[in-house]
């Protein structure tokens, strides 16, 4: 039906298409309307492609390819659909592979076509001849080389498939150039179905009796809630289980925004820079329930000392993930969502009140001892959580929040009052740096009605600054402020802690970055001091235009609490013994 | 933890382009060498088999079955010890015509060892022996002090023991998940 349409309107006639126009009619096909990228040599003849539908889709050229590839990370996440990315070959495609790694790990559904030099040029060491097929290989969920036209169709629709269906990811199509220019009869059809490819699970019922029981046995079960559960909108489902056997509910990083924040049951975000209680919780747990996550080394700490008197039920779609760092008891393999919609009704009515009043507790601890000073500090220097804590109280949790890597990250995690889902995105598993400023712009291209926050430091915005001119160029709303300590700041907090201090080359010599980004033609402002806090914030969200903000923070700031590397995460610490 | 062992690896795939180095990748990423691999295809036209000889700890080998498994293309990984499977691996022996003769009588240990002559040429003799490793290994040892020419093992193909043929545990993979 849709083919048929597409065909009838097209302004080519012809069902005999080009390789590249074909690539274009299928992006539209698949409900495409957004694509990051940048051209070159062996991808020309789809960027002329797409010159004829740029009144069906739009087109964003940020300033490099790792630039297009994150934008297009963050544009997926936001908007629940598959992002797409265009570039060229040989080093066109090789700057894609960190962002192919980082959608590769966080689970983002991603679509990248790269150019490649013709067919009868390949294994030749042509000019910009690199084998992307095999170098992203390791990094992406599937890939392909196409070398006829008249395989474009079925391979861009099965791409989309396979990106979008299951544990989503990253696929890479690699498509000779003679096969984008040679003729090919338009047959679109839209893939549902790949050989030896089990993206559904079917959910085994005993497996979800089994978990029932150990729920409705457990004194102390602590929910853990993984990107997963807002993957297959399982967020209501999630609330009922919570509230149904009064459960605590922790989320790992990816997992913010899944459980509203407001909740009474919600204890806050696990792993090395968590909170305190569902860290040192976790080992007095009886149950772990871990609902789409999949136990990174920054949440367990010391494996063999995490949740020792805990049973394990791990909620998963990737079989692969069960077992694979912490055995489990009891492993449910599917979508979070129909798992739980089958687990809820066989679990009974509980109360937890004595546990829940412990992570109250350790709450009040950590308040005491770290957040109070920390959101209003009573020394005079700037503080990353006091200007991330402002932002949020400021814009209420209505706006998008992006953060690069690094210290300002794990403020950004902890400080920030997020209110919906995905409206925090950042580089998990990877931890990119310089994922951030291309990701606040792909972010503003989702979600163009809402300011975009994006909280970066000094290093990761020098590792993608080139994307100020597409932030610029777009006029996207994003409000960019930069804490800058003069530091790599999370390196330098290691060495301070666990190598006495020996700032081994993490100092950074900046320049003006006020006038860099006002070169670039966006408004700039630099804030020294805490009582111009509320009139720049005033001024950031004046109007939604770009903003630049460098904000000049004690350099020598720490992220507290912590838990030191390869420790039990009981061993979380809520200050240094320095 | 358990002892590294041998285990033998069933991939059952489909003919997909790059599938083998995909499979090898989960090998490298883990420092896991492989000790053997042959790939054929299975009785069902399109459905080809690697079988992947490794030794290590059960528990690591579980796992690099899961992530093969994962790659698209992979219908299923079974995992054998020796036990479960008949297994047999080819070699071949190319062997001088003048060869020591001092009380070395290779019509008779051929006949021994069920190793068979596939030719003879001119200045050569080709023998044939199938066999578990160590038999052939047996062999070799026999033929190298009288002028073995070249040596050749090929890696392991097996049969796992249960009676379950493919067709069904690809119709038990198709009921286990949706579309
Ligand atoms: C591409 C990349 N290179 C190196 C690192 C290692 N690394 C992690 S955090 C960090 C420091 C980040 O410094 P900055 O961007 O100034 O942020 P801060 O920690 O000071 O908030 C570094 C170098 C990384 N995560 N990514």
């Amino acid at each position: 039906m849709e083919v048929q349409t597409l065909l009838k309107t097209s302004k080519h006639t012809a069902v005999k298409l080009s390789g590249a126009e074909a690539v274009i009619k299928t992006l539209i096909n698949e409900g495409v309307e957004k694509i990051f990228g940048y051209p070159g040599g062996a991808i020309m003849p789809i960027y002329d492609a797409i010159y004829d539908y740029l009144d069906v889709v739009t087109h964003y050229l940020p300033r490099h390819e790792q630039g297009a590839i994150h934008a297009a990370e963050a544009y997926a996440k936001i908007s629940g659909k598959t992002g797409v990315v265009f570039a060229t070959s040989g080093p066109g495609a090789t700057n894609l592979i960190t962002g192919l790694a980082n959608a590769m790990v966080d689970s983002t559904p991603l679509v990248c076509i790269t150019g490649q030099v013709s067919s009868q040029l390949l294994g030749y060491d042509a000019f910009q001849e690199t084998d992307v097929v095999g170098v992203s290989m390791p990094v992406t969920k599937w890939n392909y080389q196409v070398t006829s036209a008249d395989e474009i169709m079925e391979v861009i629709s099965k791409a989309f498939y396979i990106a979008s269906t299951g544990r989503p990811g990253p696929v890479l199509i690699d498509i000779t150039k003679d096969a984008q220019m040679s003729k090919t009869d338009y047959l679109y059809q839209k893939v549902s179905r790949v050989a030896a490819y089990y993206p559904y699970p079917k959910i085994e019922d005993e497996q979800v009796k089994k978990a029932a029981i150990l729920i409705n046995q457990a004194q102390r079960p602590l929910i853990l809630a993984g990107q997963g559960v807002k993957l297959s909108r399982a967020e209501e489902l999630l609330v009922k289980l919570s509230e149904k056997a009064n459960i605590p509910v922790a989320a790992t990083l990816w997992g913010l925004t899944a459980f509203p924040s407001s909740h009474s049951n919600y204890v806050g975000m696990l792993g090395m820079h968590g909170n305190y209680a569902p860290n040192i919780l976790t080992n007095e747990a009886d149950l772990i329930i871990a609902i789409g996550m999949r136990f990174d080394d920054r949440v367990t700490g010391k494996t063999s000392e995490y949740a020792k008197s805990a049973k394990i039920i791990h909620i998963e779609i990737d079989k692969s993930e069960i077992d694979k760092i912490i055995r489990t008891d009891v492993a449910v393999v599917g979508d979070a969502r129909e798992v739980l919609s089958k687990l809820i009704p066989l679990v009974e009515n509980k109360q937890h009140e004595h546990w829940l009043e412990q992570f109250k507790e350790l709450r009040k601890t950590e308040c005491d001892q770290v957040i109070r000073e920390a959101i209003n500090p009573q020394t005079p220097g700037l503080k990353m959580a006091e200007i991330i804590h402002r932002i949020s109280e400021k814009t209420k949790g209505e706006a998008v929040v992006i953060a690069d890597v690094g210290q300002h990250q794990m403020m950004t995690a902890r400080y920030f009052k997020f209110k919906y889902h995905n409206h925090f995105i950042t580089s998990g598993g990877l931890g990119t740096m310089g994922f951030g400023l291309p990701a606040s712009f792909g972010a503003s291209v989702a979600s163009p009605d809402k300011p975009v926050v994006l909280f970066v430091g000094d290093g990761g915005f020098q590792m993608t600054i080139q994307e100020l001119a597409t932030i610029a160029n777009n006029r996207a709303n994003v409000k960019i402020v930069v804490l800058n300590n003069n530091f790599l700041g999370m390196v330098r907090q290691w060495q301070q802690l666990f190598n006495q201090k020996r700032y081994s080359f993490t100092t950074m010599q900046n320049p003006d970055f006020t006038k860099i980004a006002g070169a670039y033609g966006l408004k700039a402002n630099k804030l020294l001091k805490r009582e111009n806090i509320d009139e720049i914030l005033n001024e950031m969200f004046a109007n939604d235009e770009p903003y630049f903000l460098e904000v000049e923070i004690e350099k020598e700031e720490n992220v507290f609490p912590m838990v030191p590397p390869n420790e039990s995460v009981s061993n979380m610490l809520l200050k240094a013994d320095y | 933890m358990s002892e590294p062992k041998n285990y033998t690896l069933l991939v059952v795939t489909e003919n997909n382009i790059g599938l083998l180095n995909h499979i090898s990748i989960v090998f490298t990423r883990r420092k896991q060498n492989i000790l053997s691999l042959t790939a054929s295809e299975s009785k069902i036209k399109g459905i080809y088999t690697f079988t992947i000889v490794v030794k290590a700890v059960k528990d690591l080998v579980t796992k690099i079955a899961r992530q093969i498994e994962k790659i698209i293309g992979v219908h299923k990984v079974f995992v054998y010890t020796d036990e479960e499977i008949v297994y047999q691996e080819i070699a071949l022996y190319k062997m001088s015509r003048n060869f020591k003769n001092n009380g070395f009588n290779l019509e008779k240990i051929i006949r021994e060892q069920h190793a068979r002559i596939l030719s003879i040429e001119e200045d050569y003799i080709l023998i044939e022996k199938t066999g578990h490793k160590d038999e052939t290994e047996e062999l070799l040892r026999i033929l190298e002090p009288h002028g073995l020419l070249q040596f050749i093992r090929s890696g392991r193909v097996a049969i796992a023991k249960p009676m379950k043929p493919l067709e069904e545990h690809l119709q038990e993979l198709d009921n286990q998940y949706n579309y």
